[in-house]
């Protein structure tokens, strides 16, 4: 890890002061002025002065339809982190900036309530006089008894650093979308459920109602009806345009684009069973054409037997009823989830923005040292992506498990799963506006329409391909490719072609659905300072499009091999471009309305037989390709080999440069829009992150970090047990107590060196006598020593073996090992260190362990080094060389010598490594005479 | 206390800097045969042999085929002209059984299993493209593993070694004598051959465990009661013998508590190998060098391990290689004595728990004789600690290393650290090529 220990050392610390204080004081214009919260025993990381609470935590909120917003719960649920800090009003001030404007109800023309899909939108907000700044995640949920049926919800994650909020957003972004969908999935299902028993109870009710007016009819045989019957005959009807409400409602709850589950790895609740539901239903709708989609009926098949009950007709809607909670609307088992995940973003994004600034580049670094970082580094976590790569990670993965599932799959699921991956903001336009044509349609609707249906699968398949390359369009910007601009004018313009009167709210409608996923930086501050140029730039907001070619000049780093890339995608772009017109304009004739047909249902019909829908596979391949090319500045999965990764990143991390930073996030933002769009569908498919184990790790590092610095203070031989790890001679801990030597050996562990990507080659703790082949395996050993005769066994193989090990005994506090000259290791253990905490001076060993291990690099690659220049050369001169090369340009001293030799020596064997196999365990030792430590 | 010399941990003259595990093995490993020039064997108790590389210690054949121990394993390569080299093994085991295995394909080519009693040792008889098979009776096979002859019963203790000698004769070592057979064509013509008792040498007093031939002249036996024969390979005659290896008399530096200590089993010949001018034989713990041109001991090492020295080998270098049932690999090097033997090198070990050799030898056990003839001493000069248990045998690999089996069921691969540096290296050059990564990227 690279890490600057000198920074992180000037944390309080008593005995620092002291040191201070005794050393003459400085002249004043040399001295630094102090920290002016110093005095009340707070460091300059502590916290920002001014806010009202201790520490970032997670709100969530609800703007309740009975008394206005109000805070539901805070991630920790700890009173004492909020402290003083006013949640009700905070809850006010970022309820009252939900853009998202969902409209619900009754639209106008459309007989029936709709439900809206309305993506997430996501707010930065600010408030400097409360000290908060907050990265607000507004969402809705469904509720039956609600107004329009929707809730509308807010997850907030606040903190008192305006730069923690802004330099993560889009990790807060990529975190948050994932506990939303987890959040709303459950929610669907709640609300289906709920749907089905209100049906149920309808269904009842009506037939009760039936009765009773046909009872009625019987009795009254007079030719007119009473008031009483025409009552009755009013409920009845009334009680059937609910349930036809309700079935409606249903159905689009059930519509809404599954796809985007079914491919992910996301959903645990029924993971398999749900696709292959669908794809059953697939097969059936290929028989039976219906409308209605069985795969996702069985999403919600099983609810548990209910019996219905007698309800009125008209559901009441008033304010004396009491509302659900958080808990009841969402399932049970995906609130959980929420929950959890939330739990694990503050977690994750606990701490300074600075540490978690440097903890993603050292990362991002440590990536690239494909060859080195096993050495020292937990390369483990590594693989884990880091936020920003998230959507890189998914993209890879949903592209596999397209190709799988292409491989496997007929034509018909493919297509399902493809237009899943498009998801994209514009997509859900379409739906909307089907939901409102088709809808108007439905009760008519009969088995004899499904030819139609099919027929204008077409226009769909045109449909989606002009929002996939609108999609692509912010990348074919990217290019500096003016007539590239018009692609996404043209391919959105190609919606609206049809004349049919809902296209001005179609049109409407996506600009809404685009508009939610811009940010904005709102603030309270009355003063502009607290809006960063930068960030404007960064974060436009996605409804101008003009940004993205300003945005042009700002270095957009295309990589020339991309953009031979992008230039195919283009074309394929121009070609799907033209298929989309000339779909579209088929389309143009259809008097029939309900071209719209909605998403779900493509996927299960381009095999209709009479084949006039053929969604060829190609163009959706290359659309792919060009969805990854959109990426902008990101390297896309596959458009890009591994080795332009590195330079991508350089620019981005290590040129302090503003131009450069700012670019870089232009790049962000670039993706951005498509990211936090998109993010519903990849975030679903990364299981939780292993933050726990990082968690888990980061402790250990702590713990091991405390126990090397007392061991350092304790031992004077530190030095020469320390050199024994690092050239790769095993050190065993030798005492009778198993809870010391596991100390000694955990304290000790951070200077192994990795012998390949596994586990670190130490034990901690052995009753049995050693072997060669465990000194072969492990590094350190915790031994026990044993009186018993066992024990004699297990000292005699010590003895036997000791020109492989050296021996540190913790019961009589002696080491045996070779002698140790070098100069390294004691920068690395320094006893007189000022590093007080265990994490400060884990992070110190690291950066020393990370300079080693670029000598080591450099000595393992350096061909002149190892091999003759000439055939001639004898190989005394190469020695010769070699060992100037360390001694002169390495600066390396005596033993530290064999420290670089033997980690170019594991270099080396990871390298030549076949991939196959693992890395033959050798065991490689030296005849040195040991010497006796005592302290 | 042991009197056996040590060396320390500074091993200056040792190359031996790093070590390969091969695991495999499930009981005693006994065999290690050499196939070709980067491959060889390894078989023991458990009845399997294994093929190894020896360069990277790779495990290249598991070969099962035998229900009980292997008894004996020889080499038995090919030399039709015609044809590429074909490596086969021969491995006889207590099951009564020889198996034939091709070492490319790794798979078994033939299996006899007519024998009525254990094949003990195995010869090949490459010039006569022949190969003998020595148990209770002594049988002659060819390569077709057709049965040419066979010999009458011998003895129930069986043949226990075997040498090739000129003129198409064998000698055999059966229990205390050694007997000569000849290989002769059969009267009919026919390819076959017809063996013959030639002559019965019965000079030895106790059992011969070792035969060994020296050149085309002579051969050497020893005995459990470690007499050392020389023969005249052609008339069977006993050119000389030594067998006071024990006789303190004759070394009068011989401390007197080794003589208290003997016993036959510490005097006992268990092999003998030999160069042109010498033989080398491990007697008891100790090594003996004993030169052939002036029919005596030159040098010796009366302790040379801590236990009986199982195995030995001389290599090109004036170095020989000794294993022990102590579990120990010795180096050592013959030199010519000083005026005054050299002053062992302070070795810096540290004795923290009581168990190390701390009380050292400091004579270096050199053999006091005539001032006008040199002198010579074996010098130790690098041991070789890896095996838990006793060093059954080792294969000396020249620069690629060397291999030792060991009844802790290991073979261990030892090899010249530098080397293998630098031969990674060149691996990974070659790789930074073929992968293309050299080509430097800005």
């Amino acid at each position: 890890m690279i890490s600057a220990p000198d920074v992180v050392a000037f944390t309080r610390e008593e005995e620092l002061e002291d040191e201070l204080c005794s050393e003459p004081p400085l002249p004043e214009e040399y001295s630094v002025p102090l920290f002016p919260f110093a005095s009340h025993g707070a460091n300059p990381w502590a916290k920002v002065a001014g806010s009202k609470f201790t520490r970032d935590f997670i709100l969530i909120s609800e703007f309740s339809e009975q008394v206005g917003p109000q805070p539901l719960l805070t991630i920790p649920d700890d009173a004492k982190v909020s402290g003083t800090f006013d949640l009700n009003y905070f809850s006010l001030r970022i309820m009252s900036v939900d853009y998202q404007a969902s409209f619900v109800g009754h639209p106008p023309g459309s007989a029936y309530p709709k439900l809206n899909f309305v993506e997430d939108s996501k707010v930065v907000l600010g408030d400097s006089k409360e000290g908060a700044f907050a990265y607000v995640h507004h969402l809705t949920l469904y509720d039956l008894e609600a107004r329009g049926f929707v809730r509308p919800f807010c997850m907030a994650y606040i903190s008192a650093d305006e730069h923690k909020i802004m330099q993560q957003f889009q990790e807060l972004s990529v975190e948050f979308s994932k506990a939303s969908e987890c959040l709303k999935t459950g929610n669907r299902k709640a609300f289906a459920n709920e749907l089905e028993k209100k049906l149920k109870d309808l269904d009842y009710t009506r037939t009760v109602l039936h009765n009773e007016t046909e009872i009625q009819k019987k009795a009254n045989d007079k030719g007119y009806y009473t008031t009483q019957a025409i009552e009755k005959a009013n409920e009845l009807a009334s009680v059937e345009k609910s349930i036809i409400e309700h079935q409606d409602l249903l159905k689009q709850i059930r519509s809404y684009p599954y796809r985007k589950l079914k491919e992910s790895d996301f959903h645990p609740y029924e993971p398999e069973c749900a696709l292959d539901q669908a794809n059953a239903g697939c097969d059936q709708d290929l028989t039976t054409s219906d409308l209605a989609e069985p795969g996702e009926t069985h999403l919600y098949a099983h609810v548990p037997s209910y019996t219905p009950k007698l309800i009125k007709a008209k559901s009441a809607k008033c304010f004396d009823k009491k509302l659900k909670t958080l808990e009841e609307l969402c399932d049970i088992y995906f609130f959980t989830q929420t929950l959890d995940q939330l739990h694990q973003i503050e977690r994750t994004f606990r701490g300074d923005v600075c540490y978690l600034l440097t903890d993603q580049i050292s990362r991002a670094l440590l990536k690239q040292q494909s060859v080195t970082n096993f050495l020292f580094e937990d390369v483990s976590f590594l693989d884990e992506k880091p936020p920003e790569k998230q959507y890189r990670g998914c993209q890879g993965l949903s592209q596999d498990a397209v190709d799988r599932k292409c491989l496997e799959e007929s034509p018909a699921p493919k297509v399902v799963i493809s237009l899943g991956s498009y998801k994209s903001s514009v997509e859900c336009v379409p739906i909307k506006m089907e939901q409102e044509i088709e809808d108007s349609q439905e009760p008519k609707m009969t088995d004899s329409v499904t030819f139609e249906h099919q027929e204008n699968l077409d226009y769909l398949d045109a449909d989606i391909k002009g929002s996939i390359s609108s999609g692509e369009s912010i990348e074919v910007l990217g290019t500096e490719k003016s007539a590239s601009g018009l692609t996404k004018s043209e391919s959105q313009a190609s919606l609206p072609v049809s004349p049919s009167p809902q296209v001005g709210r179609s049109k409407v409608g996506s600009r809404r659905t685009v508009s939610e996923d811009s940010i904005e930086v709102l603030s309270t501050c009355p003063s502009e300072s607290l809006i960063p140029e930068d960030f404007k730039a960064s974060y436009p907001s996605a409804i101008n499009e003009e940004p993205y070619v300003d945005d042009e000049e700002g270095g957009l780093r295309f990589i020339p091999k991309l953009n031979l890339d992008n230039a195919d995608e283009r074309e394929d772009v121009s070609k799907q471009e033209n298929l989309v017109q000339v779909d579209s304009a088929c389309c143009i004739g259809k008097e029939s309305p309900n071209f719209l047909e909605p998403l779900p249902d493509l996927g299960q019909k381009p095999c209709d037989e009479d084949g006039v829908v053929r969604i060829p596979p190609q163009p959706y391949r290359q659309a792919e390709q060009g969805l990854h090319g959109s990426f902008g500045g990101f390297p896309s999965h596959d458009g890009i080999s591994g080795g332009l990764l590195p330079y991508e990143l350089d620019s981005r991390y290590l040129t302090g440069n503003r131009e450069v930073s700012k670019s870089s996030l232009d790049e962000c933002s670039d993706s951005m829009s498509y990211i936090s769009s998109a993010a519903s569908t990849c975030s679903d498919r990364t299981p939780s992150p292993a933050h726990p184990a990082c968690q888990a790790s980061e402790r250990h590092k702590k713990k091991a970090g405390q126990n090397a610095l007392r061991f350092i203070r304790q031992y004077p031989f530190a030095h020469p047990a320390i050199y024994s790890l690092l050239s790769g001679r095993t050190l065993i801990v030798l005492g009778e107590e198993e809870a010391i030597v596991k100390k000694l050996v955990t304290a000790l562990s951070i200077f192994v060196p990795n012998c390949g990507v596994y586990a670190k080659p130490v034990k901690h703790w052995v009753t049995s006598p050693l072997h060669v082949v465990d000194f072969q395996k492990w590094k350190l050993i915790g031994l026990q020593r044993m009186v018993s005769p066992a024990g004699v066994n297990v000292l005699h193989a010590l003895s036997r073996y000791s020109r492989y090990v050296s021996i540190l005994d913790a019961d009589s506090k002696t080491l045996r090992c070779p002698l140790y000259k070098g100069t390294l290791v004691s920068r690395l253990a320094d006893h007189r260190t000022q590093i007080k905490r265990g994490s400060t001076y884990y992070m110190h060993v690291q950066s020393i362990l990370t300079q080693l291990c670029s000598k080591a690099f450099l000595f393992t690659f350096c061909h002149h080094l190892h091999l003759p220049i000439s055939e001639r050369e004898p190989e005394e001169s190469v020695v010769n060389r070699r060992m100037n090369f360390l001694k002169l340009q390495l600066g390396l001293a005596n033993e530290d010598i064999k420290i670089v030799q033997y980690l170019a020596e594991l270099l080396k064997l990871q390298y030549i490594q076949e991939p196959g196999r693992g890395v033959n365990p050798l065991l490689r030792f030296d005849y040195v005479p040991s010497f006796l430590y005592k302290i | 206390k042991s009197s056996v010399q040590t060396i320390g941990e500074e091993q200056i003259q040792n190359p031996y800097t790093e070590l390969l595990v091969l695991k495999g093995h499930q009981d005693i490993v006994r065999f290690l045969v050499q196939i070709d020039d980067c491959r060889f064997a390894s078989a023991g108790d458990d009845g399997i042999i294994f093929l190894w590389n020896a360069q990277t210690g790779e495990k290249l054949f598991e070969l099962r085929g035998h229900t009980h121990k292997i008894t004996a394993i020889a080499p038995f390569s090919s030399s039709d002209a015609s044809e590429e080299k074909k490596h086969l093994i021969l491995t006889a085991s207590a099951d009564r059984t020889v198996i034939v295995w091709d070492c490319t394909s790794g798979r078994q080519v033939q299996k006899v299993s007519c024998f009525h009693s254990t094949v003990k040792c195995l010869t090949v008889l490459q010039r006569l493209d022949v190969w003998l098979s020595g148990g209770n009776d002594l049988c002659v096979w060819n390569r077709k593993l057709d049965l040419l002859c066979k010999t009458s019963h011998l003895t129930d203790a069986g043949i226990s070694a075997l040498v090739e000698l000129p003129k198409n004769c064998v000698a055999a070592a059966v229990g205390k004598e050694l007997i000569i057979f000849r290989l002769i064509t059969s009267d009919d013509g026919s390819e076959g051959w017809n063996v013959l008792e030639v002559k019965r040498l019965v000079d030895h007093q106790d059992n011969i465990l070792s035969l060994v031939s020296v050149n085309d002249l002579t051969f050497v036996t020893g005995s459990h009661v470690g007499e050392l024969i020389v023969w005249d390979a052609l008339d069977w005659t006993k050119q000389a013998s030594e067998c006071n290896f024990w006789d303190s008399s004759v070394h009068p530096d011989v401390q007197p508590e080794i003589k208290l200590s003997q016993s036959p089993n510490e005097t006992s010949v268990q092999h003998l190998t030999s160069d042109e001018e010498c033989v080398f034989a491990a007697v008891g713990k100790g090594i003996y060098v004993y030169n052939l041109q002036m029919k005596r001991v030159i040098a010796c090492q009366r302790t040379a391990h801590e236990s009986s020295v199982l195995h030995i080998e001389k290599l090109p270098n004036r170095q020989l290689i000794s294993c022990s049932e102590d579990g120990s690999v010795r180096i050592w090097e013959l030199r010519e004595k000083q005026q005054l033997p050299a002053e062992p090198v302070p070795t810096g070990f540290f004795n923290m728990w009581g168990f190390g050799r701390a009380n050292k030898q400091a004579n270096q056990a050199a053999k006091k004789t005539q001032e006008n003839t040199p002198v010579y001493f074996l010098e130790l000069v690098g041991d070789l600690i890896g095996h838990s248990s006793a060093v059954q045998m080792f294969l000396y690999f020249g620069e690629l290393g060397l291999a030792t089996c060991s009844a802790d069921h290991l073979v261990i691969l030892w090899k010249d650290g530098e080397r293998e540096s630098r031969l990674r290296s060149l691996t990974l050059f070659q790789k930074l090529a073929q992968n293309g990564d050299l080509q430097v990227k800005f």
